[in-house]
């Protein structure tokens, strides 16, 4: 009988390894949830940084953020849905679609600082349009585009070929079948891609380091080509190179820039587990 | 007439179908084109350090820009170190956590499990090295009595749990893989479900797994702003035994660190493009690895 408690013993450990993974997120957390909720106020959200930032709120910081996303979902979203269509609905398994694949699982590898590099070298210097929004957000959204790739593919491929089948046989184009019947069965599996691509690009730092950020700037943008604060980088700003920097400002900032990142992921999730159980396929 | 009329409508209609599709096409075509223009990017900037400066000066043993010195050498070191020691530690959690969650674990289990290794993906990198300088370092200062708590080991030990969602997922999918009739043909012999895992599962997943270590090794040596925070930047050939509780230096550190501050076109600034290019090649070397194993789609007999 003795295997069998070995078997017992070796599922505990096993159990145990997974707490150990769990649990360290769960003090993350919980520990910028306790230490940043005493930062938290109205005025924090929605008031100018000043007094070296050392006072006031995290206000441009926070718009900056949104604007960046909201740049890079504008970019992303149409090339990453329409590339995925094509991978899934037309391309055939030939050398060419294997490059395609190569190059998302590539752009997926490159690490974040080298997108950053790109972006000062392509967007900022070589087409002049300088440190701006425009430039992070095509930053980010090239950063991007494999998650919503990746994500977005899988759901078109898991609505079944009768759907094809069945529209082709009513007379409809294939784009029609794919307008009218594909996209909106895939559509819950597509937003839920792009929701989790847009919040890596939301809290990323090493692309907007040299192609977006200013490191104080008390005032919102007023167009794309304007420079702005981001959320990810104020952080590291007040963390790092501000000394003096009240602890409680600090984990103030975390809390924001948490919260916002597993709000958008915790939508993704509620998206997800709802229009799978209402899927009749 | 209404014939003719339709008939126009239907051309039109193709028309516009056949500018989407082309549109579709090019976008689905981009994706090599972005690949292509950051590699000709790193390479218009980055190239002319390998002429600018000798070979022995890029691969020599002290990065002292403001001295003319670019060896490299100490920044791949501390690189590597962290990545190898994050995958040291990451490897084991990653695997058993996945043979957890595919295998053992109950459904409530596998429902809290999996959501929660998803935050821990989305948790920006910023924000973790933000924890790691004000709760891990510490930690690591009092039990290791390393001065700054700054370290190396600090730095893989955030980079090990960053790691964590790709090993895990990847592992799970390569699991799952594994045909029932392995399981069965496994139990049937009279072996434990235990015993199955671990001498039937989990070696016939094993080309999946080692995919999974490497998607997670590029993650880590890409990995940059939770590093740059809490390995304390001494750029330090990492060779003594005590190198894992000294502070280190990594590449993408130092180009987050260093690019603010050169001039665009001196000689520092292309020797962080430099850096950069070394870091693309390592990689795409590392995903072209492990893409080859996920292409293959190789399973040996058995029906799904």
């Amino acid at each position: 009988m003795s295997r069998y408690w070995v078997q017992r013993l070796g599922f505990a450990l096993l159990g145990l390894t997974a707490l150990a993974v769990v649990v360290p997120i769960l003090v993350v957390i919980g520990i910028i949830v306790f230490e940043g909720m005493g930062a938290i106020s109205w005025e924090f959200i929605t008031a100018m940084p000043f007094d070296g930032m050392k006072q006031g709120g995290i206000f441009p910081a926070l718009v900056g953020t949104l604007l960046l996303t909201l740049g890079t979902a504008l970019v992303a979203i149409p090339i990453g849905v329409g590339g995925t269509i094509y991978l899934a609905e037309y391309a055939r398994d030939t050398w060419v679609t294997r490059s395609i694949r190569l190059a998302i699982i590539n752009l997926a590898g490159i690490p974040s600082i080298v997108y950053g590099l790109f972006g000062l070298g392509m967007f900022v210097l070589f087409l002049k349009i300088g440190t701006s929004i425009l430039a992070g957000a095509l930053t980010l959204a090239i950063m991007t585009l494999p998650v919503i790739m990746i994500t977005a593919e899988e759901a078109l491929r898991a609505v079944p070929t009768e759907f094809r089948t069945v529209s082709a046989s009513l007379g409809g184009s294939r784009w029609q079948g794919i307008r009218y019947i594909i996209l909106p069965q895939a559509l819950p599996g597509i937003i839920t891609g792009v929701i989790l691509g847009l919040l890596r690009a939301a809290g990323e730092t090493a692309p907007i380091l040299f192609t977006v950020a200013a490191f104080f700037l008390p005032r919102l943008p007023q167009s794309p080509f304007d420079q702005t604060m981001a959320l990810p980088y104020h952080l590291y700003v007040i963390s790092t190179q501000v000394p003096g920097m009240p602890l409680r400002i600090q984990y103030g900032t975390a809390l924001v820039l948490l919260a916002l990142v597993l709000s958008m992921n915790l939508v993704a999730t509620i998206i997800r587990s709802y229009f799978r159980r209402k899927r009749q396929w | 007439m209404m014939f003719a009329k339709q008939q126009v409508e239907t051309a039109n209609a193709s028309w516009q179908e056949f500018v989407i599709e082309a549109l579709i096409r090019v976008m689905g075509f981009s994706t090599i084109g972005f690949v292509l223009l950051i590699f000709l990017f790193l390479l218009r900037e980055g190239l002319p350090i390998f002429y600018k400066v000798p070979l022995s000066n890029l691969f020599g043993m002290q990065w002292y820009p403001t001295f003319d010195l670019f060896g490299t050498l100490p920044l791949l070191l501390g690189s590597a170190l962290i990545t190898v020691t994050a995958i040291l530690i990451a490897l084991p959690l990653g695997v058993a956590t996945a043979v957890f969650v595919r295998e053992v674990a109950p459904d409530w289990a596998r429902e809290l499990l999996k959501p929660m290794i998803e935050v821990l993906a989305g948790i920006p990198s910023v924000v973790l090295g933000f924890f790691g300088m004000h709760v891990v370092a510490p930690l690591i200062r009092e039990t290791f009595g390393a001065p700054t708590g700054l370290t190396v080991f600090t730095g893989a030990l955030i980079l090990a749990y960053m790691a964590l969602p790709t090993i895990i997922s990847v592992a799970e999918d390569a699991l799952d893989a594994v045909p029932k009739s392995f399981r069965d043909a496994g139990l049937a012999m009279g072996a434990t479900q235990w015993q199955t895992i671990w001498r039937v599962v989990v070696p016939a997943a094993r080309s999946g797994i080692t995919t999974a270590v490497m998607l997670g090794m590029g993650r880590a040596i890409g990995e940059t702003m939770a590093v740059m925070m809490v390995t304390g930047n001494a750029a330090r050939i990492p060779l003594s035994l005590d190198s894992l509780f000294k502070p280190a230096r990594t590449m993408t550190a130092t180009i987050a660190a260093e690019m603010g501050e050169v001039a665009q076109g001196s000689t520092h600034y292309h020797a962080l493009f430099g850096i950069a290019i070394i870091l693309f090649l390592l990689t795409f070397l590392i995903n072209l690895l492990a893409a080859s194993t996920i292409f293959k789609k190789h399973r040996r007999g058995g029906l799904r």
